[in-house]
């Protein structure tokens, strides 16, 4: 039983399919593994067995009859936080929204209920998705199941940890600056950044709207592909989703072959600043798509240079303006002043008793980047960079089909080590930053672990917009050629959990 | 060059509606000289004859048909909310005894 949890959605589906297993039985295997180790972990935020069990019993009796809603019926999932939910509270991470429900589902979440999924919880995260390391919780940092002292990566450490640790085969993350890619380099998983627009952010308590994209986080490529074929396509709620018709994922992975494809390798994300085992496994995978076919090419992209500093203008402007939502009137927090006072103290008292540290530095810093006599300087020069960066990915993608570069510039660091120093955090996000900036799909897959450390090390392939189905080609291709020369899975070299109970 | 002061965060506060402590005040002060120091190098390369993108996939206006859809009942909508009188949100007094 207890082994139902290191199977793969895709195997999952085709136990169900033979009947072989139960959703019950499947469910009731991965509460298990929360209740003995997330005590350590702290992946889930919230659970509730017996409205999963609820949900797993409805999806026997429907395939019992005949009819599933979904290859995927049955299969357990997990849900960031930042996904609003109607039978599960919806917090993004913050006190703000302690407790609170919400009166809808996120469509993402729809479309999972739609297709059978059972919800196993919601995943903590970096309050409101600001973070790469999950510390900026209100409700606690998530630990690295490959090393307990060290950070899950963020602002989706919750939703990596959980499929890492095989507490859920399947989750929901959102990637404004690489939350979804730098989580799945740092535990040795996959995670996927959609094209902007490919998958609806309705219902996404929004960070940063004109980054902000919904995508899988699983353990194997197929996975990542089944998912998003459930999640993907228009939205009638989100009005910035588009109307696309897109190709099956999961047989881009299926017919995964690199044999002709040209990789182009980002220069500037390859060399300084980059630690030496993640680029060692880096290049070792490149060397491998080429012994099977890929061209490998160097291509540069100069404003690469810009790019984090533009997306640090860019990002604090949006949130400080998105997070203007939370004034202690319609719902969440609120927090009476000493004495009483009017609204707008109440507003002050609440937004300062419920943001964390990081929150508030990031309100402060756009709303002085958006302040009257500094637009111009700083906004509108961001917007520019962001521009330049465009340009420079048409131009790269002119000459090669997916361009590739380490997902992050280090494996997991040491809970609290950068905590003092947000710059030297936000830095560490410069391989992941330029797709939000330019709304391209990415995706991270495991390359294997860094010398120094033993620590996972992720590669990340980033295609044109609207080709999302090339990276499961090439990322596909890549796992199944990495995983027949180690002769195992990556995950499978995790230390075991011990203890840890919830 | 980001010569930011006390007195301008505190500014800034207001504005953004956070009732910051002034340890917390003193603390953001010195990181947001150095996060302006940070990314000043946009300013550099922001030339005049590069034009602003502000959303990275090219979108024209979204209509839809004018008709009522997806209401959330009142009852729901006010089920989160820290205070309401069952048909409206309560809040706090809008204008102070000076105003």
């Amino acid at each position: 039983m207890s082994d139902l949890i290191h199977k793969t959605a895709a195997e999952l589906a085709d136990m169900l399919a033979a009947g072989t297993t139960t959703s019950v039985e499947i469910t009731q295997a991965h509460l298990d593994r929360i209740a003995a180790v997330d005590g350590d972990l702290n992946a889930f935020l919230h659970v509730n067995a017996a409205v999963s069990l609820e949900a797993a019993k409805q999806s026997d009796a429907r395939r019992a009859a005949g009819a599933p809603l979904s290859p995927l019926d049955g299969v357990p999932i997990a849900i960031k936080d930042v996904l609003v939910t109607t039978d599960m509270p919806s917090t993004s991470g913050s006190k703000i929204l302690e407790g609170w429900m919400s009166p809808y589902d996120a469509t993402v979440v729809t479309k999972v209920r739609e297709a059978g999924l059972v919800p196993l919880g919601k995943t903590n995260m970096d309050e409101f998705a600001m973070g790469s390391s999950t510390e900026h919780s209100a409700f606690g940092p998530t630990r690295n199941p490959w090393d307990l002292d060290r950070i899950p990566g963020g602002s989706g450490g919750g939703s990596a940890a959980a499929v890492a640790a095989f507490e859920a085969p399947l989750a929901l993350g959102s990637d404004t600056g690489g939350s979804i890619r730098q989580p799945a380099h740092i535990t040795g998983t996959v995670g996927v950044k959609p094209t902007y627009g490919g998958v609806s952010r309705y219902g996404a308590i929004a960070l940063a709207s004109s980054f902000d994209q919904i995508g899988p986080v699983t353990r194997t490529v197929m996975d990542s592909a089944l998912l998003h074929d459930v999640i993907k396509g228009h939205d009638v709620h989100d009005s910035t989703s588009l109307k696309d018709e897109w190709p099956s994922f999961a047989d881009a992975v299926k017919n995964a072959d690199v044999k002709g494809l040209k990789i182009g390798v980002i220069e500037q994300l390859d060399g300084e600043g980059f630690q030496p085992g993640v680029l060692s496994r880096f290049h070792e995978a490149l060397e491998l798509l080429k012994a099977n076919g890929a061209e490998i090419v160097n291509v540069s992209l100069p404003s690469l240079a810009h790019a984090v500093a533009a997306y640090y203008l860019i990002l604090p402007a949006e949130a400080s303006s998105n997070l203007a939502k939370f004034d202690s009137v319609r719902f969440g927090l609120r927090v009476q002043p000493e004495g009483g006072g009017t609204v707008e103290q109440v507003m002050s008292a609440t937004r300062e008793a419920g943001f964390g540290a990081e929150v508030k530095r990031r309100i402060i810093l756009g709303t002085y980047a958006l302040s009257a006599g500094y637009y111009d300087a700083y906004y509108g020069s961001a917007q520019k960079v962001r521009t330049l960066v465009q340009r420079d990915f048409a131009d790269a993608f002119s000459k090669v089909d997916v361009l590739a570069s380490p997902t992050a510039p280090t494996t997991a660091w040491k809970l609290g080590d950068q905590l003092d120093d947000p710059v030297a955090m936000w830095r560490g996000d410069i391989a992941t930053i330029p797709a939000n900036m330019a709304g391209i799909p990415g995706i991270s897959v495991p390359a294997g672990l860094a010398d120094e450390d033993g620590l996972p090390v992720g590669i990340q392939f980033l295609a044109p917009a609207r080709e999302d189905a090339r990276l499961y080609n090439v990322g596909g291709a890549l796992e199944a050629l990495l995983e027949q020369q180690w002769g195992h899975t990556l995950l499978s070299q995790a230390p075991e959990l011990k203890g840890g109970q919830r | 060059m980001s010569d930011i002061s006390a007195e301008q965060v505190r500014h800034l506060a207001n504005l953004a509606r956070i009732d910051l402590s002034d340890a917390e005040i003193a603390t953001m002060t010195t990181e947001l000289g150095q996060i302006m120091e940070a990314v000043a190098s946009v300013q550099a390369v922001a030339t005049p004859d590069v034009p602003a993108t502000s959303h990275p996939i090219p979108l024209k206006n979204v209509y839809r048909p004018d008709v009522v859809a997806d209401v959330i009942p009142t009852e729901k909508a006010l089920a989160s909310a820290p205070e309401h009188d069952g048909s409206r949100f309560k809040v706090s007094a809008i204008l102070g005894e000076e105003q």
